[in-house]
């Protein structure tokens, strides 16, 4: 009963945050700029909170996925009921993640811009490692912990080279500085803030944290994190983009080209997974990419005035942002129920769940089909949006840069292939064919609590792919940030695009309608004829077995040959030794090889160098007072130091 | 009407394949209309559903035919868009033979048959391998064209009008090629796969379709034959004359159909088919000739 008490305040709060917010968004995405600028304090300067259109459809997509959120999480913490507190403290800082994460899409001062992000990332942080219990949990959870601060770090270090040079802690004083700085100042200010945002998006290689983080959190904070909180690091992106004034082409080369990277290493790598979650992890590592293809072709636009390029860049890529919010959301919720039901994410152990969880298995299916980029879901309209743009890019004067696009179509293609074995594969291991083993407690459908929110996401996803033109209408004002005056241009690229995805949701239809007519004209044939169920075709044996059907594994084995340069496989060596040999033993594991030279690597030396210094940390309080003393009398050195330069040089001046 | 010549083209499509290879084998063969025939006979059945499957299993079919006649009504006919004609709507044609493939394997994945999980695993794998060369392809056309929609692609592809005939036209044989071999690839044929072959292990199409039955077999057997018709018409569409007798075109249409049907048979009777650890090279390839239209558009446009 209390437990009820605390679920329904947790969900009306969320819900009157997600409503509040989003009166104010809406109004934004429609018109002017909200702007409200707080007084503050002597250290923070004035705080400006600005929602304006890019902020507004940020805050838009967060409410919706922490709406959907709350409810699957309520019904997922269920299980947990064992553990009150453990869920007393998720439920607060559920409520404290929402807010900071819409606080860091308004706040526009510095200072106060990287305290809410920190909360957002302790938040985030706290919430993953909920089954502290489990060690490898905490481990995730401090490996995403750390990873989040060195990209802080860079954020930090750019902030402050502003500051120091402006003096200003508005947001502005980066269009102002960067400005007045020739261009290639300009451009290393915006990498360090890419690599600083570049975290927290999970671009290779800065991507390692991701395929930890996101097995171990539990399912709605999987599904939020790999729906928004990655995508703040995205909003970061673009609300740099947009402050800094400098060589669009530069920087939205280098875009595209870690964009191509991570699309491809993430896919690449998502197929020989056999933890569903990791794999999915994988997988928003790759949709960053997509996303990073469109910003990167958008910004290219941007630089070469071509407005075209940059509406169908930008468009696409925001659009990706609330697609990707919303079927991997729906992937992880549905993984989610199928780790409940049964006790596992490994695919190898799975199978036939379609006929236990027949809901699950078709949301997923949906979010599968919308994740690969297949008409008529929401995936295939930003794709074909970034794909239109990249297509128009083609046509530029130099053939390098021509052969440069061309291979980002290749890439877009091919990540475009490569997940749809990746789905395939995971659908048909996890839903299809019959169980591979049999469970303790018999898998069933999970609760209605569980299947709302889910449903409310695969509308969403129906709606965006089947009246494309609506939601591509919602973003003029966000895309004429960047290229401005999209609607009165005589070019009318933007109508131009509008119209053609309302084509391409009519198709939509009329694909849904022919199948439904092709599939009732085979029902009413079948009507009259003998339709028998028998057991699968054995190729003449007849006593076949679950074991026999084909594995995970053995569907990408084709495949794992073919690019096993790329990954670094242990395999075990069996050995046949005689002539009858025994029971012998084979595994096999991937592992990321970029993981393990950029970071499993160079932790080896660091531990070695810190090791050394290990003597420091010795337990005692008095020294550690002492390590203080040293401190506060460096700093008065220092700033003696200082004084005496001074006067020393104005000694010098006198001569 | 564009439609309406693949339907004609796909009424006989396979027949002639067959005859060709009957011939060169010697035999008198079959009829031309056979495979139709065959065809309708099963959609007449009644059907065996394996006690695995699911929804997924009866509705795959359905999907499967309705993507590729969808992508069918993309094709333009010379001057004449197709019945769906927008700007990049080949995105849209290539991503809806994914949708028919997607539906395909998971529905091979239903029936938890070991055989084939092994066919969608190798048919998966292969169309993957083959999508880059039909966008850089399709891409280069666009750019040596200036459009960017299948009918205005392949309506101002004049050859003549570009400072380099030889070029242009080695293109054109270059692009169709590489549609060909896309033919091939996506209905599982020699020199890829063996549709005629009698071991489930050697197999990647036919094993994967091993549990359809009746009316469903039928559909997939069809939709195999329309996919034939439709990389040959758009083949055709690449050597339309700009001319004002549309019979002229009409007759090129069905000729070069009949060409690649030949073609297919011949490659079928003198060809075995590639080992299967070899097929993603011979795939791959296909890619570089793509790569090699796109030189060649950027020599005809003078970037290089």
């Amino acid at each position: 009963m209390k437990n009820k008490i605390y679920e329904l305040v947790l969900i009306s709060f969320t819900l009157a945050i997600a409503i509040a917010t989003s009166i104010i968004a809406v109004f934004a995405l429609n018109g002017p700029m909200f702007e409200v600028i707080l007084p503050g304090n002597q250290i923070f300067g004035q705080i400006p909170l600005r929602i304006d259109a890019l902020s507004a459809w940020m805050i838009l997509i967060i409410n919706f996925t922490f709406v959907t959120g709350v409810l699957y999480g309520t019904g997922y913490l269920r299980h947990y009921h064992d553990k009150p507190k453990n869920i007393r403290i998720h439920q607060l800082l559920f409520v404290i993640l929402h807010i900071s994460m819409i606080l860091v899409c308004s706040v526009q001062n510095f200072i106060a811009f990287l305290i809410v992000w920190e909360i957002m990332a302790g938040s985030a942080f706290l919430l993953i490692i909920f089954e502290s219990w489990n060690k490898s949990t905490v481990k995730a959870g401090l490996n995403y912990f750390i990873q989040s601060h060195v990209g802080i770090l860079f954020i930090m270090i750019s902030f402050i080279w502003v500051i120091v040079q402006t003096g200003s802690m508005d947001f502005n004083a980066i269009r102002t500085f960067s400005e007045h700085v020739p261009n290639p100042v300009s451009i290393t200010l915006f990498f360090l803030l890419f690599i600083g945002f570049g975290f927290k998006a999970g671009f290779v290689p800065f991507h390692t944290w991701l395929p930890y983080a996101h097995p171990a959190a539990p399912a709605h904070i999987s599904g939020m994190m790999s729906g928004v909180i990655i995508k703040l690091g995205i909003f970061g992106i673009l609300r740099m983009l947009l402050l800094i004034k400098s060589s669009y082409l530069v920087i939205g080369e280098i875009i595209l080209f870690v964009s191509i990277i991570s699309g491809l290493y993430g896919v690449i790598l998502a197929i020989v997974q056999h933890n569903l979650k990791k794999l999915l992890a994988y997988h928003s590592i790759e949709n960053i990419g997509i996303i990073g293809i469109g910003i990167g072709i958008g910004s290219i636009g941007l630089g070469l005035h071509n407005d075209f390029l940059a509406i169908a860049g930008f468009a696409g890529g925001l659009l990706h942002m609330l697609n990707h919010s919303l079927f991997k959301s729906l992937l992880f919720y549905s993984a989610g129920s199928v780790y409940q039901q049964t006790g596992t994410l490994d695919v190898e152990k799975l199978g036939g769940l379609i006929k236990k969880m027949p809901h699950t298995a078709g949301l997923f299916l949906i979010a599968a089909l919308a994740i690969c980029g297949l008409p008529p879901l929401n995936g295939f309209i930003s794709e074909f949006l970034i794909f239109s743009g990249l297509f128009a890019g083609l046509k530029s004067d130099s053939f390098s840069f021509s052969l440069f696009i061309l291979t980002a179509i290749a890439a877009l293609v091919t990540i475009g292939g490569l997940a749809i074995i990746c789905f395939t594969k995971a659908f048909g291991v996890v839903f299809l064919g019959t169980e591979r083993e049999r469970f303790h407690t018999e898998p069933k459908e999970v609760p209605f609590l569980m299947l709302f929110p889910k449903y409310m996401v695969a509308f969403m996803i129906v709606s965006i792919g089947i009246f494309p033109q609506f939601f591509l209408w919602l973003l003029k004002n966000p895309v004429s940030l960047f290229v401005p005056n999209i609607l009165n241009n005589s070019n009318g690229y933007f109508i131009n695009q509008v119209a053609i995805l309302s084509k391409i949701g009519m198709i939509g239809i009329l694909i849904l309608s022919l199948i439904f007519i092709v599939y009732g004209i085979k029902k009413y044939f079948e009507k009259t004829k003998v339709v028998t169920v028998s057991s699968t075709w054995g190729c003449g044996y007849v006593v076949p077995n679950p074991k026999m059907q084909y594995t995970a594994s053995s569907f990408v084995k084709t495949y794992s040959n073919l690019i096993e340069p790329i990954l670094s496989m242990h395999k075990s060596d069996v050995v046949l030794d005689q002539v009858f040999p025994g029971q012998k033993e084979y595994s096999s594991h991937n592992y990321d090889k970029l993981e393990f030279y950029l970071i499993d690597k160079n932790l080896k030396w660091l531990r070695k160098i810190l090791l050394k210094l290990n003597f420091l940390q010795n337990g005692h309080i008095h020294f550690y007072i002492l390590y203080g003393l040293f401190f506060i009398m460096l700093m008065i050195l220092v700033s003696y130091g200082e004084y005496l330069w001074e006067l020393l040089m104005n000694f010098l001046r006198l001569f | 009407m564009n439609i309406i010549f693949i339907l004609i083209v796909s009424l006989f499509f396979t027949g002639l394949v067959n005859r060709t290879k009957s011939i060169f084998s010697g035999r008198k063969g079959p009829g031309i209309l056979q495979p139709i025939k065959d065809i309708v006979r099963l959609l007449k059945k009644g059907s065996v559903y394996s006690s695995a499957s699911s929804f997924i299993f009866q509705i795959a079919p359905a999907v499967y035919f309705s993507t590729v006649f969808i992508a069918a009504l993309f094709i333009p006919f010379g001057e004449n868009p197709g019945l769906i004609s927008f700007q990049f709507d080949f995105v849209l044609f290539a991503y809806l033979l994914a949708l028919g493939k997607f539906f395909n394997v998971i529905s091979a994945l239903d029936t938890g048959s070991s055989f084939e999980g092994m066919g969608a695993s190798r048919e998966v794998l292969y169309s993957m391998l083959a999508e880059p060369a039909f966008f850089i392809t399709i891409g280069s056309l666009g750019l040596l064209s200036g459009y960017s929609s299948f009918s205005r692609i392949f309506s101002s592809i004049h050859y003549s009008a570009s400072g380099s005939p030889v070029i242009a036209y080695s293109l054109g044989i270059l692009a169709s090629i590489v549609f060909l071999f896309l033919g091939l690839i996506e209905n599982s044929r020699v020199p890829v796969d063996d549709p005629k072959t009698h071991l489930e292990l050697t197999m990647i199409h036919e094993v994967m379709i091993l549990d359809n039955s009746g009316f469903d077999l039928g559909l997939i057997l069809y939709t195999g034959i329309l996919k034939f018709a439709l990389y040959g018409a758009l083949i055709a569409n690449l050597f339309f004359l700009n001319t004002a007798y549309i019979i002229i075109n009409v007759l090129i249409f069905f000729s070069f159909q009949i060409l690649f049907a030949l073609t297919v048979g011949l490659v079928e009777s003198l060809m075995a088919r590639f080992r299967m650890n070899q097929n993603p090279q011979v795939i791959l390839m296909l890619s570089s000739v793509s790569l090699l239209i796109f030189l060649g558009v950027m020599i005809i446009t003078g970037k290089i």
